[in-house]
């Protein structure tokens, strides 16, 4: 069973549903035990990374989490899911779960007509082969909405760059852990593509 | 680089689609559900619906639009009409909608937008506001004003300052729907969403007067905005959405074309 990790941080049953949309069956859980057990992970959320790792530590999904990463199960980070999973969030200077060396950054722009949030629909740029990237073209488009990025230690665990002024990660991964900036479930027929990836994945990057 | 987005709004009454002409006169044109699937298909970019009937059992109406809608699109799907408390705000989330559109109940209790952000996030609000021209005076130096209830109730508040307030108690986005324009056709008003683009620095969405693809064009240029709102133009069958966004393209204006 695939577990939508549940912190109070927005509004879940898109995923859900856009899961469901290709065959994926998924339930949505705060309970630690259900993540420990799932046999992948969806873990999306949008909001603010203090109040999201105040929620996730007091029900202790921090520590499944964590182990679920441990024990190699396909995880899929979605924009603040996969901000939380680096380490060190310059919103809110919040210390974060640390799966994935980096951190996450405000976007600083100089161009006064650039709005923030970056919101709405972008090109990305792959830089790296991914199971859950196949079959991505250059100029396809995903929904984007977030005033920070990851910002990754390790250039190799990028796998996808946007550009909003600057380059920026917009997919980073490591191992059975990959995460999207954008959101897959609100992206139209490329974003499903993902998770209809993901719903096959074996958590192997090679 | 970011995308103009091509937004259609289908206003909702008794779950069927009404269209408004400069917001009376309103007439049933269709199901709500199929046209969003049609337009999603053909490339539209984001959905907002409009609850024109807010009456207590149209609301449960509504609800059930939403969650149908919501399954048949994976693009972000905006709602409005009849929002008066974070509760409203918290069902239509619920129900499927991606973003919540308040307008006149936070004109009138401002606080609404800050308790809607603080319960859905900033990102989820967008503040939708109605503007008509008036006399610039000193309640209203930009020329323009706030209107509500449809337009029918003026408040003597300048559009400007309610925009700039509007972004401080945390609304993640601006709709600017021109009155005076509205259901003309005849194109946005463009120097009003110019002024409120440059006021303000989150996402503004033009609203009102769209007839052409050219429309479009001059007020994601001209006009600024970050997004402009179609509705007639394309409920009537004149022009499709890829059309819409095909000329755009055409016309050098970055438009997300593979969908």
């Amino acid at each position: 069973m695939a577990v939508i990790v549940d912190y109070d941080a927005g509004n879940l049953r898109s995923v859900q549903r856009a899961c469901s949309e290709v065959g994926l069956t998924a339930i949505i859980s705060d309970d630690p035990e259900a993540i420990r057990h799932a046999d992948r992970v969806i873990f999306p959320g949008v909001g603010a990374a203090g109040s999201a790792m105040r929620s996730i530590r007091k029900s202790g999904v921090d520590v499944a989490l964590r182990q679920a990463f441990g024990s190699g199960v396909p995880i899929l980070g979605i924009c603040l899911g996969l901000q939380i999973s680096l380490e060190f969030s310059e919103e809110d200077d919040q210390t974060t779960l640390g799966f994935l060396p980096g951190r996450v950054c405000r976007f600083q722009l100089r161009d006064p007509e650039l709005k923030i949030p970056h919101m709405g629909w972008n090109a990305i740029e792959v830089q790296r082969a991914h199971p859950l990237l196949e079959n991505i073209k250059d100029g396809d488009e995903f929904y984007f909405v977030h005033s920070f990025f990851p910002e990754p230690d390790d250039a190799a665990n990028i796998f996808a760059l946007a550009q909003y002024e600057r380059d920026f990660c917009c997919a980073a991964g490591l191992d059975n852990f990959f995460g999207t900036q954008f959101h897959p479930e609100k992206s139209g027929r490329v974003g499903l593509g993902i998770l209809d990836r993901f719903r096959n994945w074996d958590g192997r990057v090679a | 680089m970011l995308s103009k987005r091509v937004i259609a709004c289908l206003d909702v009454r008794d779950g069927k689609l009404a269209k408004s002409v400069r917001f009376v006169d309103t007439k049933d044109i269709g199901d709500p559900v199929e046209k969003a699937r049609e337009y999603y298909l053909d490339g539209l970019d984001e959905l907002v619906f409009y609850d024109i009937t807010a009456s207590s059992e149209a609301r449960n109406i509504m609800l059930k639009v939403v969650e149908s809608v919501a399954e048949q699109v994976s693009i972000p799907l905006s709602v409005g009409g009849g929002i008066l408390t974070v509760l409203d705000a918290r069902d239509l989330m619920m129900a499927g909608a991606e973003k919540i559109n308040v307008n006149s109940a936070a004109v009138l209790r401002p606080e609404l937008i800050s308790e809607c952000a603080t319960a859905i996030g900033s990102q989820n609000v967008v503040l939708s506001m109605d503007v008509r021209r008036t006399g610039k005076t000193t309640d209203t130096p930009s020329g323009y004003e706030i209107v509500i209830n449809g337009g029918r109730r003026s408040m003597g508040i300048d559009a400007l300052s309610w925009a700039e307030q509007g972004e401080k108690l945390g609304a993640g986005e601006l709709v600017v729907n021109s009155i005076d324009a509205d259901g003309t056709r005849d194109g946005y008003e463009l120097s009003l969403t110019r002024a409120v683009s440059e006021t303000v620095g989150i996402p503004v969405i033009a609203s009102g007067g769209a007839g052409t693809p050219d429309h479009l064009h001059e007020v994601l240029t001209t006009g600024k905005a970050d997004a402009a709102l179609i509705a007639s133009m394309v409920h009537y069958g004149e022009y499709t959405v890829s059309e819409v966004k095909n000329h755009l393209y055409d016309l050098g204006v970055k438009v997300r074309m593979s969908w």
